[in-house]
């Protein structure tokens, strides 16, 4: 039996009077893989920003291993350690080069031992193929380079859980891949993470479970094979049909052709 | 003019220049201090501290320096401080640099995405560490062209020290002129000594800026 690691209840989130996250509620099982997609605007984004402490939220509690997290200023660094974030356009810290970005924080903020960080960051370095790349500064890499290291980043910190935030929309199609192969792996592994994306085909593979928020609520949550063979909602079947796209037949138009 | 004269007012404004470039290495260093310290409050929005500096900045910027001396050394006195000439040319040059530099140092923080202060709290830095690890190196990268032109107009700012009778470059020429008439040279020798002590750091500022710029910190 796994442990319950997340559980978000009844959480509200507003700008103002706009309401961007009603009454949400979901639980995470250790180990599990949440993907939550919907059209742009939904409050995706803004839902790991608030699991990560980064947005005040008005309304309903997040429980992180059955405890409240509580955002006194004190407390915030403690529970940030635990939840790792990967961001869109990968904040990688450009004055320091790969691997100083990566063991910055595991030696600064959990004091760990230089060696043994270099050590690990360049094992993970490896793993995500990108061990020769360790003394290179932020503008000599990729985009997919980039966001691998960011990604790396954030596991050298060994936390229990991983939110991922659109991290190959920025990215040139060529690159998505490598990145989301890194992510594929992290699941197998058995790592707990919440992952928003608009690839649906890489949704489908390495969901455990699909959130589809639409209007700040959670309008559906299936298994992928069956949220995206059989939608139950209207609104998610539209959404999913943005995704195909008919074939269209080359049509002389009139008024050219002879 | 009397090359005569000249060499014989040499050793004046060597000790003269001694003492403006003492003064105004001093004066800088703690304006650099303050101005750090007032854009770190602002920049984090500390409730109190934050009003006292945006306070402290106008005062400074919109104050000449001279008044702000005859305040140091004629009003201290008054309320029972007691003061010396040259703590009153530091104190003055501090109080008058350090709002110049807390707005460079701004400008730099400020133009430091929001984002990269978000990454680092996402991997759990503090606020502090986030601000000395992450921000302040980029911020520091983009404040240094307006940091070196303060500590240009601070450097050349010192002449005022004359007026609370510091025997600086300003009041040496000054003295000399009123005591021998000799205007020509030591108005020479005020210009030559100014220069021999701004032109490098004009050139050291150039070089640090290209050196950054190069470092080229863009995404």
């Amino acid at each position: 039996m796994s442990r319950e690691l997340l559980a978000v209840e009844n959480l509200v989130k507003r700008y103002g009077e706009n309401t961007v996250l009603d009454k949400i509620s979901f639980r995470v099982q250790e180990g599990e893989t949440l993907v939550i997609i919907g059209p742009s605007g939904c409050g995706k984004s803004t839902l790991l920003r608030c699991i990560n402490a980064l947005e005040p939220i008005q309304g309903g509690r997040i429980l992180l291993d059955g405890q409240e997290i509580s955002r006194d200023a004190k407390s915030l660094p403690k529970l940030r350690q635990r939840i790792g974030m990967v961001f869109q356009n990968y904040e990688l810290f450009p004055h320091l080069n790969a691997l100083d970005n990566i063991t910055l924080a595991p030696i600064k903020v959990q004091k760990r031992k230089r060696a043994e960080v270099v050590e690990e960051a360049m094992s993970l370095l490896e793993r995500v193929g990108l061990k020769d790349r360790a003394y290179d500064f932020p503008r000599q890499l990729s985009g997919g380079q980039k966001q691998r290291i960011a990604i790396v980043r954030a596991l050298c910190m060994r936390p229990e859980a991983l939110l991922f935030d659109e991290v190959t929309a920025s990215l040139d199609p060529e690159m998505v891949r490598e990145v989301l192969d890194v992510l594929l792996a992290l699941a197998e592994q058995g790592r707990t993470m919440l992952i928003v994306t608009h690839e649906m085909q890489f949704a489908r593979a390495v969901a455990d479970r699909v959130l589809f928020l639409d209007g700040g609520k959670i309008v559906e949550e299936a298994a992928p094979d069956a949220f995206f063979d059989a939608p139950q909602s209207e609104r998610a079947r539209k959404f999913l049909r943005t995704f195909t796209f008919e074939t269209v037949k080359h049509q002389k138009i009139g008024g050219y052709s002879k | 003019m009397d090359r005569q004269v000249i060499l014989s007012y040499l050793p004046l404004y060597r000790d003269a220049a001694w003492l403006t470039l003492r003064l105004g290495c001093m004066g800088i260093a703690f304006s650099l201090l303050i101005g750090l310290a007032c854009a770190a409050a602002r920049y984090r929005k500390t409730p109190i501290l934050s009003a006292l500096a945006a306070a402290y900045i106008e005062v400074s910027r919109n104050t000449p320096l001279l008044i702000q001396l005859f305040f140091l050394y004629y009003g201290l006195p008054k309320i029972g401080i007691r003061t010396n000439a040259a703590a009153c040319g530091v104190a003055g040059l501090a109080f008058l640099g350090g709002g110049y530099m807390a707005e460079a140092f701004r400008s730099g923080l400020e133009a430091i995405p929001l984002s990269q202060k978000e990454s680092a709290l996402s991997l759990g830095m503090t606020e502090f560490q986030a601000l000395w690890h992450v921000v302040l190196p980029q911020a520091l990268s983009v404040s240094v062209p307006p940091l070196m032109a303060n500590v240009v107009f601070l450097l050349k700012e010192t002449s005022v020290f004359s007026a609370v009778s510091l025997m600086d470059l300003m009041f040496t020429a000054k003295d000399l002129i009123g005591l021998y008439y000799s205007t020509t040279e030591s108005l020479f020798l005020l210009v030559a000594f100014y220069l021999l002590i701004l032109l490098p750091v004009s050139v050291a500022g150039s070089l640090l800026e290209r050196r950054l710029r190069y470092a080229g910190f863009g995404v």
